[in-house]
Order: C-alpha cells, then structure tokens, then sequence
C-alpha cells in the first residue's frame, strides 16, 4: 500500500505502510518523516535531549516590542515560504486573529506555510481558500467542520497530523513539531509581551496551550486588543519568551469565546444518561476523589448530579482538572472541591473565578498531561466523563472520525485523559440513527484497555479487563450489561450501517498516540 | 385522482415523502437522507418493501430524510400512497416486538405520559424515563388533517417499538371520530383506550363493543382496558354511570382544560373551580370500583407546583395524574410513594392485626388505642403500594 500526498502534478511521495500494535496500518513516513507505529501503552521510551528555542541576546530587545501591524511584525521575525506557525485555541469558535493573519500573510505573497494551531474551530472556515491557492500548504491539528470536510475529501497537500493536547506539547518539546513562530492572541497584555487570558474585552480564561509556543518557538508574536500598564499580572506567558507584540482592534468575539452563562441539558434522554453516570461513580466509591471536570452535555449534567450527592454525603474532592463552568467554580466556592487545575474556562463565571480565587488556577498540557514531564496530573484523577464517536466490542474508541469516515472532531485532551483510575465513555447509544457501539471502530484514537465504562441510556458496559472496577460495582443495582448487548441492541434498532465509502489507498491524516507513536490511519472520504 | 401527494415532516428522526404518479411500473426512489452515507442503501430497501407490500406500482418517490427508523419509514410511505391512492386498503405493517406484554386490571397508574401521536423522535426512548403508562395521542395534538398519518404512526409504534414497563395507552379521538381510530389499535398491542369527552355510559359502550368486535376478528386474547375522559358538565355529572358501564373500564379521569371550558369557569392556580368536579371523579370511580385518577400537569417548569398538586391530587383520593415530560415521572413518582412514618405505622398496625388474630381477639389495640378496620384497611393498602414501588419494607421496620 502506498502513501501518496494528493497532488497530481508532482511525483507521488511513497512511503510503506506497517499494522500497529493495535492492528491498524500506517505509514512509516508522514511529510517526510520518519515514524513510529504505536507499540503499546506505555511501550515507548524516548531518548535524547529536548528541543530549544534559539540563542539570543537581551539588547537585541527595544523595551517597547510592539510593532505597528501585523505586517510589520511578520517582517520583522523574518517569515519565510515553508515555516511553521503555531497558535493556541484559547479564542474557541470566536478567534478573530487566525483568519487576519493568513490574510496578511497571502498580501505579503507568502507561500507554503504549515499551520499547527492546537485546535481548530468552524470559524476558520475562511482558511481554506488559503489551503487551496497555496498559502497554507497544510494544518497539523485537529480538523473539524468545513477544514475537516476538505481534508477529508482529500483536497489537502501534505498529511494531516492529530494530536491530543498533550500530544502537541509533546511534540514540540522533542522536536517532532518545530515551531518557527508562535501566535499567542492574549486578552489582556503589555508592551513587554507579559499576557494574560484572564481579563480584558476578550478575556478566555487560562491562556494553557500557548505555553509551549511561547517557550520553544523560534520567534514568539503576542497579538493583543488591549495593552495594559507593565507589569501584565499574572503574567501567565512571560514577556521575556516574546520577540514582538502587535495591536489588533479585536482579537475574538467575545460570544463565541466564552458562554455568557453554562446552561445545563434539557435533554431527557442526556438528563438520564447523566444520572447513570453519577450512580455510577457514587455505587465504584469515587465521589470524593479528583475528577476530571468537563463542559459537554452529559458530563456537565453528570457533575450537577454529582455535587448534589456529595452535598448529600458531606463529602469533598482535594480537586478538580477542568474544563471549568460556573458548576465547577460553584464547587469551588462551596468547599465540595479543594482546587481547580484549569485547562480551559467555559464561561463567564470561571473566567472571573481564574481572576479572582486563588486555588482556581491555570494549568498547561506541560503539567497536565506531557508525556515527556516526570509526571503529569492525568493519572492522579479517579474519574473522567468523556464523549466518543464510536466505541466498539473490544472497547477501542474513536473521537476523531464519524462513522461515515469523515474528520468530526480533534483529540483534545482526550486521549490524554484516559490516563486516570477510571475512565467513562457516556453517550446515547445511537446518534441521527446512526449506532455508537461498532463492530470496529472506523479509527482507532484510543487501545482498548485505556477505556474503563461505558455508559448509556440503555446500559453500563464495564470493560472485562478492568475486573477492579467490576467488583466494585456488581450487586449496587445498577444496569450492567455487555458491550456485546450494547451491540445488538443498537443495531436492532437503527439497522447494520453500510461499509462507509472511502479510498483505503488514499491516507489523508495520521492519529497520534500520547507518546507521538502513530496509532491511525485516516483515508479519504468519496464524496 | 391527485397525481403527488406527501407525507411527514422533514423533522429530527423523521422524513417527508413525496409520492409522484407515473413512475415505471417498479417504482422509482431518490433519497435525500442526513443518514444517507451509512443508511441509503437501507432506506432503499425499506421504501421498497412497504411499496411492495401495499401494492403500490408505477410511482415515483422522493425521500427527504432525517434518520428516522424504519418503522417512521413504513409509515409514512404508507400515508403518502394512501393520500395518493385513496382506494388503497393494504396494509405494510412493521415487525411487531417480542411479545408486548397484557395489563392487569388495577395495576399501578400513577404516571402516564402523553406523546403526540404525529412524532416519532419522542417515541423511540420514552419507555426509559419509565412511566406507569405511555398514551400515544390521537386527539389534540395530531391537526385534523394529519389524523390518516398519526393513526399509521402509531399503529407502527405500537408494533414496533419498545416501551419497557409501561402500560400501552392511546388516546383515540371524540366519537364518532374515534371508532375509526380503533382499526390501527385493536391488533396492535394497544393495552388501554382513553376515550375523551365521554358522557354516558352508551358512549362508553359503544366503544367497547367496537373495540371486542375487532379484537375477535382478530383473535385478539389479551384483555383492552379502557380510561373514560371526563372534561365537560355532562361527563363529570355522569362519572358512576360512565366508571360502570363495561367490566373494561379500570379507571376515569378527569379533564381540567376542556371542563373549565364547559362550565365557564376561569382556571385558577388553586384549581377551585374544578374541586368539585375532580371530587365527583373519585365518587364515580370509587363507588364502581375504579381508579380514579387526576388531570394532567401542563407547566413543565414548575417543579414545586406539580409536587404540591400531585399532594393535593393524593389527598382527594386520586391513584395517579397525567404529565407531559419525561422530567415529571420522577416528581410524581415520588409524591405517590408512601412517606416512610406512614409506612412503619402501617407496619405497626399490621403487627397488632396479626397479633390479635393469632390471640384470637376480636378488638385490635396498638398501645393503649383500640384501631378501627378502616384504619387496618388504609395500612394494609400502605403495605401493598410500598411494595409495588418497590420499597424495602423489612428494611423499615420500627425495633420492638
């Protein structure tokens, strides 16, 4: 089998394909390098040392770095044909700075760039004219919604690459991802480059996923809509890791950065699912143990449930990874949890809380999540609630894909999440009548064993190799069944789905491990 | 003869159909799905065997599809052809489930949850929110023009889709109307009829002969109990006469909206111009040997109110009270459940009953109180609703 980039008027790359340790082909090979096919959880041992930033010189820095426009700045770094450009995800759905930057970019007739943002988001669906005519030569990093559909098509130059949050940081620190230079769109900053998320007209939050931009890109860009008075405090990207810093009018749309308010499910059948999640947790004795927090429907209406019951038991968890919410913050203010290490604020009330309470602070994939930090906070959290597109008999998950082969969704931190005591997969048993429990999974984003629970509305499936957590939970009235029975009872109701239309000759992305082993192969959809 | 006719909606876990005359004599379809990728070949499939079934040739059918299953499917290419075609008197029915099960006469009704007749996305996962009874609706919510296709809905529903525990309920509409309804329920696994706006007992009748005249030609065994709805003066007036017309009825009830219309009343928070009425409900139903059970709670968000009316409902007399969202069940649920005092004091009747019995003494005392039998009667009956939900009775009992 071979690995072709899609461009019909140069010679096709080839590169072999080779089955994982999780049975799945990939490439040996992916834009030129070298791979690794997954071994293994925890199989991987790096070598080496990690990567650098490039040596500089401290009066080489005027004490005012900003410069008058993005141009200008993107001039003075030096942005050549071919670099690299990283930028968080912090701005969600509102980001206002991506698609101004790539204009300017193709103004200054720039070609070929590599986009690795941590994540991308519907808003970006102007960029694709930029992937068409050239400019962009291709993105590493999650594709979802119109970039996703044009990837998936096979439209994209170059292989995408999905990484987890984790991934990224990972991939940065052992140079797999060479990062020439770092966007880091900040809320609130000052003439040094000290920023923050916390506050201004487009304050996100925790400003975690730049970290590693701005400490091991070669040139680090902060973009700002308001410059306040030096110092920036907290100053959670260090002005002395930033080469330049440009004013925009508005970097985000602040609707669409955070909600106004964290509304909960309305719906009956998320509500239930929601409900079975927390008997769950309370009848395996996890209620008052460190958990992973998140904003998704079911996993929101889950935690409510949840601060009920150890309201109820006069219980308390030394603290919570998130994904914050006004839920979460609630918690914290009511003494339920001990601290919150936040990844990602969701709404307004986090955002405040970040600023203001001093045990709701900031995390970064480097403490979260890294593969290469001498720990890192996944494993010390009992449970985690997540989502998934397709869960199958041997409890291998998929998140990237839809069943029908196109890209849905990034990793997140998902992959990087499994890593806790016990981790659960809750969703309804059948999406648009489309069934979640498969035969096969269409792309393997996690091995079955990192998965502990499935839960739905029509039945708990605890994974047979996590026999622990079976006998905590046998005999507590709870709705066991098998991932076998989840199974049929899905497709005895929706019906066996045809084989998706796609080109198995034709990879167009590659699914990463946590380690940066490859665990995946995704393939061109016919559209 | 019309040459297009359509059906359904192009709604979540619905689709529309567009069925066309002049087609080749195997029938043309195009398929526009959100499922389509996965599904097409499937929906194909489905289209053409409920033509098949039916009969139907030489047309040409447009699918505009939002993954819904295939007994939506069914239904409502078999409402379009029947639009189409109105001679048409085949039928293609779903696979039907495993044996749906038949209800005893007084089982639990606490709860009964109305769905509109006309939307399959409600139907698939009611049964899961548990409720003691789910009424699949013919009546108020289906519009006048779209009762042919809410009637094949449900009669697909009834067939194939599983509703758990809960009693199978449809709510046909006002006669005359509502004997036409009875065609796609009898057969079908139907285990109670609710009849609005009743007003006698020949009304009541008149259904029931109906529905024993299907079922016999349809060698239909399993019994179709039948839940009389009082909501005008007449019926409410009438509640003995209706609750003891037909060995069928297991319970009436009574209809706040449409009975405040009739007597022309103003419908208040506290409910006192209905009090009488609701009262003459229980009379009716008790003294014929019925269930007597209460109006529906319509505010959704008012969880507080639905608890202090469903209180209310309890202190009447009623055995259960009707509800619109699944969030309602367990509000309900929860009001009808004996508080544990009540219990472990019908427990301690119960104890000095037996105690008597066993001495042989002919006056039961607890303490120094002699208990009259119709406070024996109401801890017995304590004992046994705790039991059919399921509480841990032994778990309660008072130490000594």
């Amino acid at each position: 089998m071979t690995l072709r980039e899609n461009k019909p008027e140069e010679e096709m790359p080839v590169a072999e394909m080779v089955k994982n340790a999780v049975g799945r082909l990939v490439p040996t090979e992916v834009n030129g390098k070298a791979q690794t096919p997954f071994l293994g959880v925890g199989k991987f041992e790096p070598t080496g040392r990690k990567v650098a930033p490039p040596i500089r010189a401290c009066h080489q820095y005027a004490l005012d770095k900003r410069a008058p426009s993005m141009r200008a700045a993107l001039e003075k770094i030096g942005l050549r044909d071919g670099m690299t450009i990283g930028m968080h995800h912090h701005m969600r759905n509102g980001d206002q700075v991506a698609v101004a930057l790539f204009d300017t970019i193709a103004e200054m007739g720039i070609k070929d760039i590599l986009f690795a943002p941590s994540a991308v988001f519907p808003c970006h669906e102007p960029l694709i004219k930029y992937l068409e005519n050239g400019v962009i030569h291709h993105i590493e990093g999650s594709m979802n919604g119109p970039v996703g559909k044009f990837a998936s098509e096979g439209n994209m130059r170059g292989m995408g690459i999905l990484r987890s949050h984790g991934g990224r940081y990972q991939a940065i620190q052992d140079g797999d991802l060479h990062i020439d230079v770092g966007i880091i769109p900040a809320p609130s900053a000052d003439i040094l480059g000290n920023a923050t998320g916390a506050y201004g007209p487009s304050a996100c939050g925790s400003l975690g996923f730049a970290l590693a931009d701005s400490q091991y890109a070669d040139h680090v860009i902060v973009v700002t809509d308001n410059i306040v008075e030096v110092p920036c405090l907290p100053w959670e990207i260090q002005g002395m890791n930033v080469d330049v810093v440009v004013e925009m009018e508005k970097i985000g749309d602040p609707a669409k950065i955070v909600s106004g308010t964290t509304r909960l499910t309305k719906s009956p059948t998320r509500l239930l699912i929601a409900k079975c999640v927390a008997d769950f947790i309370e009848a395996a004795g996890y209620l008052g143990k460190p958990f992973q927090a998140g904003a998704g429907g079911i996993s929101l209406a889950a935690l409510a449930y949840i601060a009920d019951r150890m309201r109820e038991k006069g219980l308390r968890a030394p603290f919570a990874r998130g994904g914050s919410t006004k839920v979460l913050v609630d918690m914290l203010n009511e003494g339920l949890i001990g601290a919150i290490l936040d990844g990602q604020t969701f709404d307004l009330d986090a955002v405040k809380s970040i600023g203001e309470h001093p045990r709701h602070v900031p995390t970064t994939p480097f403490t979260s999540y890294n593969y290469h930090g001498k720990g890192n906070w996944a494993p010390y959290v009992a449970t985690s609630v997540l989502g998934a597109t397709e869960v199958d008999v041997k409890f291998q998950a998929n998140v990237v894909t839809h069943s029908d082969g196109y890209l849905l969704h990034g990793i997140g931190g998902w992959q990087n999440t499994l890593f806790g005591e016990c981790s659960i997969l809750a969703f309804p048993l059948f999406r648009g009548r489309i069934p979640i429990v498969m035969e096969k999974v269409t792309t393997v984003t996690a091995p079955s064993e990192m998965i502990s629970v499935v839960i739905t509305e029509r039945g708990i499936a605890v994974n047979p190799q996590r026999a622990d957590i079976l006998e905590r939970v046998k005999g507590k009235g709870l709705p066991l069944v098998t991932i076998e029975e989840l199974y049929e009872t899905g497709h005895k109701m929706c019906g066996k789905p045809q084989p998706p239309d796609i080109d198995r000759h034709h990879p167009i992305a590659v699914v990463k491990w946590v380690d940066g082993t490859l665990i995946d192969t995704v393939y061109k959809v016919n559209s | 003869m019309p040459d297009q006719a359509s059906a359904g909606r192009e709604a979540k876990a619905d689709l529309r159909i567009v069925m066309h005359t002049g087609g080749p004599p195997e029938n043309e379809i195009q398929i526009t799905s959100s499922a389509g990728r996965l599904f097409g070949e499937r929906i194909r499939e489905v289209v053409q065997f409920t033509l098949q079934a039916l009969g139907v040739k030489n047309t040409r059918v447009e699918v505009f599809d939002r993954a819904a299953f295939d007994w939506v499917i069914m239904a409502r290419v078999e409402t379009a052809a029947k639009r189409l075609c109105p001679d048409l008197s085949t039928e293609a029915l779903p696979e039907a489930i495993a044996d749906p099960k038949p209800t005893v006469r007084d089982r639990m009704r606490r709860s009964r949850l109305y769905l509109p007749g006309n939307n399959p996305d409600l139907m698939t996962n009611a049964g899961l929110f548990a409720p003691d009874g789910i009424i699949l609706d013919l009546e108020d919510s289906v519009s006048p023009a779209e009762k042919d296709s809410a009637r094949i809905l449900v009669r697909n529903a009834l067939r194939a889709v599983d509703f758990g525990g809960a009693e199978r309920m449809v709510r046909i509409n006002p006669l005359p109307e509502g004997l036409n309804d009875l065609p796609a329920l009898v057969p079908h696994h139907v285990n109670m009829v609710l009849v609005p706006k009743a007003e006698s007992g020949a009304n009541v009748a008149e259904i029931v002969n109906a529905i024993n005249q299907i079922a016999t030609r349809h060698n239909i065994q399993d019994p179709i109990w039948i839940m009389p709805i009082l909501e005008t003066a007449k019926g409410v007036w009438r509640a003995y006469e209706i609750a003891s017309a037909s060995d069928q009825v297991a319970a009436i009830t009574f209809g706040a909206e449409d009975f405040t219309r009739d007597v022309q009343a103003e419908r208040t928070v506290e409910g006192r111009e209905s009090f009488v009425a609701r009262s003459m409900v229980v009379l009716g139903a008790r003294a014929a040997g019925v269930q007597p059970i209460d109006t529906v709670f319509s505010d959704v968000e008012n969880e507080e109110g639905l608890r202090s009316s469903t209180k209310e409902a309890i202190s009447l007399g009623f055995e259960g009270k009707g509800c619109i969202h699944p969030r309602q069940i367990a509000v309900l649920h929860d009001a009808f459940q004996p508080e544990e005092a009540d219990i472990i004091h019908a427990l301690k009747v119960k104890a000095a009953m037996d105690e008597a019995q066993r001495m042989g003494a002919s006056v039961i005392s607890l303490g120094t109180k002699m208990i009259d039998p119709p406070v024996v009667a109401r801890a017995l009956r304590v004992l046994r609703v705790a039991e059919e939900m399921g509480i841990d009775i032994n778990g309660l009992k008072p130490a000594g």
